[in-house]
């Protein structure tokens, strides 16, 4: 199975926050390694997107698109920062 | 005149009774995963049933090769809207894997290698529902479609036959597991299309 980069998340993430999300940088709860979104791995065939961490592999994100709503999990991003 | 006969050709399809609701032939096998493939040895591979209490049943490879195993006919539908009708396998029932197993939980967490996890309603697993396969089409099961084994849950979308399981644990309650988790149903009756929660 292959994945995409991080930059894969700008269109779904634009729906839900203003600027570019994929700039964003997150803090790995498993490793506590720092990224911007778009240097994370990105599984898209499957029924959501999979964000994972680059380091370690664990899953940072999911972006779930049902026809009535998008719904984004972060189970594995302690700190999401966003310069202004 | 081709093109008369192309778009009655898509209604039909459409129409086909083993088709659930919002759901596409397809005569591929897509490949879905929420990760990479893990690639694990059968000398290492090993199944688990857990009560809760630790591991109540283990089997490694050759002992799970020793069970009995049955050729299974059936249809699989993914929630990603792609259906393929009359897919083969081969595995063990859950009944022979369960048949030792006494527990007075209701539900259990699928577990797999590489970390992905699925709730099934027991009652889902048993009475000739669910297998654990590990051939397609008369061919050992690929990795990408989760060999060496894979629950094989068919009445259920298929993000509930977990690829490259590697136990089950009962659980008292329908606790959700990683789709579940995050926006899809936590039962997923394809014929009712319980896609989301």
């Amino acid at each position: 199975m292959t994945h995409l980069d991080g930059n894969a998340l700008a269109g779904a993430l634009a729906e839900l926050f203003l600027g570019d999300m994929t700039l964003a940088t997150g803090t790995c709860a498993g490793c506590g390694d720092e990224a911007e979104l778009a240097r994370a791995m990105v599984y898209a065939d499957a029924p959501g997107l999979v964000v994972r961490c680059s380091r370690c592999g664990d899953v940072l994100m999911t972006v779930v698109r049902s026809p009535a709503d998008t719904r984004v999990s972060m189970p594995g991003i302690t700190i999401l920062t966003l310069l202004r | 005149m081709g093109i008369f006969t192309r778009g009655f050709t898509g209604r039909a399809r459409e129409q086909n009774p083993n088709l659930p609701p919002g759901q596409f032939l397809t005569e591929g096998f897509p490949v879905l995963s929420a990760g990479p493939t893990p690639r694990i040895d059968t000398a290492t591979w090993e199944f688990t049933i857990s009560t809760g209490a630790g591991a109540v049943q283990r089997w490694n490879w050759d002992e799970f090769m020793a069970l009995p195993s049955e050729e299974i006919a059936t249809d699989i539908h993914c929630v990603t809207r792609w259906s393929k009708l009359g897919t083969t396998w081969r595995g063990v029932s859950l009944d022979t894997l369960f048949a030792g197993v006494e527990t007075t939980n209701e539900y259990t967490m699928v577990h797999s290698y590489g970390g992905y996890t699925t709730n099934v309603p027991l009652e889902d697993l048993t009475g000739g529902k669910a297998w654990v396969a590990f051939e397609f089409d008369g061919e050992p099961l690929a990795p990408e479609h989760g060999g060496p084994a894979r629950l094989l849950v068919p009445h259920l979308y298929f993000w509930k036959s977990a690829k490259w399981v590697r136990g089950i644990e009962t659980t008292s309650d329908d606790d959700p597991g990683f789709w579940e988790q995050n926006g899809y149903h936590l039962y997923g009756d394809p014929w009712r299309e319980q896609r989301y929660s």
